[in-house]
């Protein structure tokens, strides 16, 4: 059954999703829920809830104020939390119980904005989708209110191009390096980072986005972002990963967009010929697709080596190539897996990988959360691949060599 | 970072700190939205749970709930007894959810390379409010798994302001699978409790003197062992959240109860094994030895931390206002206590710190203002509990959770113990506290 998981994890979800997106933005996110949301969220979800405040809350919906409709106690504990703690906007994050009694969060809204004065938001989240889809609705409303209308022109070089990150969370990302390194192999090779949707840039630099000549997105929850601003400012956009030697195609894709002003995907560089040799790879990217699909691209550039993508996510479907592979629930993953001899994926796949595969553990921190956080790598080069790519060829070595003799 | 942009108002109507001559019974705090602290020690429902032997979870619910029970199986290094179905929008309209359930357990058991000893079944919210059929769901899996032992479990948190919580329903679930044996007079449970009381309590203590064996399903080391808990004659409860839970298999199984709870006055000690004596037809023990070496540990406590603050809070100990007054009239320096509502156990020491302590700060957890409370403390300080800790950074503290396992005099001389120990030598809060079910295994 699809929906059966008998032994792996669950994607973060929608409401996390949202919740994570605007952290670090100035709001005052409230989940309307009874109980679970908020501590699910910063104990799985949420690395920066030690060290960073956000205010982020749960309602504690009550069975008696969801049958009678009780909206006023939400609205009024809002309100007065909202006069404490002085946020710059108010979030509306749904979840299953309020999408199945109807809680008109419109009105909730439009009074929340009448009271307080300030931009209130609302996420039909219902807790039912991955991450994905509550980061990318989250960083779309980011780029809809939050970006001013009126840019400036940067004052930078005429050869300096101007770029924003869309989609960084540390659903996809942790915090790690890797987006202090793809920041700084961008800035080193002519580009000008304006702004991160939406982790490590304070909302004055957010309010500056449309000032960026290209948006780059590096998860398929910044393709919403992205596409909103195109229809805002005319910025293109080009999807993909600076990781490695993959990093100048990403660069090369950049500029283009932004003398054609036309939308790229940095990844879909194969002629028919490589991608029916990407088919019949057996080594398989299990995971966030921009992510996977940059890294295949590393890999054969820096490796020789075709790999397939595995996208157990539910993602738009430009983000993906024909080749990739989209697999829902366990038994489908588990099915498709049974094709491969080698895996790179997150360690808590490994329970339905066949007992004769090469494992590589690439956690990915929207799966198995915090428990192998300490080992997610820098993407933005793939040494940490060396090794395993080395014995893969080793192997393969052996291989000819038998059938040779 | 965002204490620098949200700043808070002076004099406000509804402040996240209050001193104990203003705090109302039982709530002192008014309800509202509700904040989370990153201290995480105390056990959830799957820690829970994954103490009957060999038992197996499974959790029917949408994708965002699901999240915080898988992610608590693995990071105990259970994912292998932890299963879960999702649930989709349509499940809600189509009018298959019973089928759904159904399916998908019959689904996972006939998968599961080891049969469990007992499945526990956790239905969520979404269930109570469609109405869903639990008692067909549960007549079917029987029918189709005559040999598997089904537990009807909840998480529906939505439920507990008005009712019992999930963790107390669970606590009734813990015991749903004992069938009815023959009692035998010489065997007593302890029931409901996540981590095995101290051996050398004097309860235990007692109880073994006079040839008691105790059962208790932190010791269980196997399934037979856990059904044998069905012989004894008496339940004993000293947890709050488990006293329905023993009072639920008392009445079930005919045996008798006492709930005896932890307590840090010596009079209600003595007390406690006073009944318990009764109910067994034999004199209490004489404590006063006890006692003695009860005041001798709390004054040579006081000598070592002599007036450095101490603040506590309510996920150390369910009695958390019985342990201040205890520290109180030993002369510690307890300055604040952490705690979102009074429990009904406690109004005695309520009134009696409204009395003695009037300026002792009462602080909330879950109040809002607590995102943005200054946690930091310059002077040293000692916590009793992860959110005091947590609340102060301060790495003195004693890392407990839901009474640590003491009892009795015992307790407290362990707890000063601890105290001294925690004052002498500091802890990585930042490590410790994050780490869910303290006693589980952890593998972050």
């Amino acid at each position: 059954m699809k929906q059966v998981s008998v032994v792996i994890s669950t994607y973060t979800a929608d409401v996390s999703g949202v919740c994570s997106a605007l952290y670090e933005l100035g709001g005052m996110v409230v989940i309307h829920d009874p109980s679970g949301c908020n501590s699910t969220y910063n104990t799985h979800d949420e690395p920066r809830w030690y060290d960073m405040d956000s205010l982020v809350f749960i309602s504690g919906l009550s069975e008696i104020d969801a049958i009678m409709g009780n909206d006023d106690k939400l609205i009024s504990d809002i309100i007065r939390a909202a006069r404490e703690l002085n946020p710059q906007f108010i979030a509306l994050v749904r979840t299953p119980v309020p999408m199945m009694i109807g809680t008109d969060f419109e009105a909730i809204r439009e009074i929340l904005e009448e009271e307080t004065g300030l931009p209130v938001f609302y996420f039909p989240t219902n807790g039912m989708h991955s991450y994905v889809q509550g980061v990318e609705m989250a960083l779309a409303a980011v780029a809809e209110k939050m970006v001013d209308k009126e840019v400036g022109e940067e004052d930078l070089m005429p050869d300096i191009l101007p770029v924003n990150l869309l989609g960084v969370t540390p659903l996809d990302y942790s915090v790690n390096q890797t987006i202090s390194s793809v920041k700084q192999y961008l800035e080193e090779n002519g580009c000008k980072i304006i702004s991160c949707f939406a982790m490590g840039s304070t909302p004055e630099e957010i309010v500056l986005a449309g000032n960026a000549k290209v948006n780059l997105v590096v998860s398929a929850s910044g393709l919403l972002a992205a596409k909103k601003l195109r229809e805002r400012f005319g910025t293109p956009y080009v999807i993909g990963l600076p990781v490695g030697s993959f990093g100048r195609t990403v660069l090369d894709k950049i500029r283009a967009a932004a003398g054609t002003h036309c939308s790229l995907t940095a990844y879909e560089t194969r002629s028919k010929n490589d991608q029916k040799q990407t088919v019949q790879s057996e080594i398989y990217l299990v995971g966030e697709p921009v992510i996977m699909q940059s890294l295949q691209e590393a890999i054969l550039q820096e490796y020789g080596k075709n790999t397939r993508v595995v996208c157990p996510l539910e993602v738009r479907e430009e983000i993906l190539l024909e080749e990739c592979i989209v697999t829902e629930g366990e038994e489908e993953l588990a099915q498709v897996l049974k094709n491969a001899s080698a895996v790179i994926g997150d360690p808590m796949y490994l329970p339905i990988c066949p007992k004769k595969v090469e494992f590589f553990s690439l956690p990915h921190e929207a799966f198995s959360g915090r428990i192998y956080r300490k080992e997610i790598p820098d993407f933005s080069n793939v040494d940490f691949l060396r090794a395993f790519f080395e014995k893969e060829r080793n192997l393969d070595d052996d291989k000819n060599n038998c059938r040779r003799k | 970072m965002l204490e620098m942009i949200h700043g808070k108002e002076e004099n406000r109507e509804d402040p996240e700190i209050l001193f104990m001559k203003d705090a109302a019974w039982p709530v002192p705090f008014r309800p509202g939205l509700e904040y989370n602290s990153p201290a995480h020690g105390t056990w959830n429902i799957v820690h829970t749970g994954m103490l009957i032997p060999g038992s197996h979870q499974i959790y029917v619910c949408a994708a965002n709930c699901n999240r915080g029970v898988v992610l608590t199986a693995a990071e105990m290094n259970a994912t292998d007894r932890f299963s879960s179905i999702a649930l989709c929008e349509e499940d809600l309209i189509d009018g298959g959810m019973e089928d759904l359930v159904i399916d998908g357990v019959s689904d996972i058991l006939q998968r599961l390379q080891r049969k469990p000893t007992v499945v526990l079944l956790f239905t969520v919210c979404l269930h109570h409010f469609m109405g869903c059929d639990l008692e067909y769901i549960y007549r079917s899996l029987r029918e189709r798994f005559p040999e598997q032992r089904f537990v009807d479990c909840y998480m529906d948190p939505i439920m507990q302001k008005g009712g019992l919580t999930p963790d107390q329903k669970l606590r009734i679930g813990l015991y749903a699978c004992l069938e009815e044996r023959k009692k035998n007079s010489k065997q007593i449970n302890i029931i409901g409790n996540d981590l095995p009381t101290e051996e050398n309590s004097e309860i235990i203590q007692f109880l073994s003197e006079k040839g008691y064996i105790i059962k208790d399903i932190t010791r269980c080391h196997d399934f037979e062992e856990y059904l044998s808990m069905s012989e004894s004659f008496l339940n004993l409860s000293f947890y709050p959240p488990a006293k329905v839970g023993a009072e639920k298999l008392s009445e079930r199984l005919g045996m008798k109860h006492l709930y005896l709870p932890n307590s840090f006055d010596y009079d209600e000690i003595d007390e406690n094994l006073s009944r318990l004596a009764d109910l067994l037809h034999t004199e209490s023990p004489d404590t006063r030895e006890r006692r003695a070496k009860c005041e001798r540990k709390l004054a040579r406590a006081k000598e070592v931390i002599g007036d450095t603050p101490i603040a506590l809070d309510a996920t150390a100990v369910p009695r958390i206002l019985g342990l201040t007054r205890l520290l109180l009239t030993h002369g510690f320096h307890v300055v604040r206590i952490y705690m979102d509502s009074f429990s009904p156990e406690e109004k005695r020491d309520y009134q009696q710190l409204k009395q003695m302590a009037p300026e002792l700060t009462v602080c909330a957890t879950i109040h809002p203002g607590m995102r943005v409370f200054p946690r930091e403390y310059k002077e040293k300080l000692l916590a009793i509990g992860q959110k005091a800790a947590y609340f102060h950074q301060t790495p003195y503290f004693v890392n407990m959770v839901e009474g640590g396992g003491l009892y009795g005099y015992e307790g407290i001389c362990t707890l000063s113990e601890w105290m001294m120990e925690a004052y002498r030598e500091p802890k990585d809060t930042r490590d410790l506290v994050i780490r869910k079910g303290l006693g589980c295994e952890s593998c972050i």
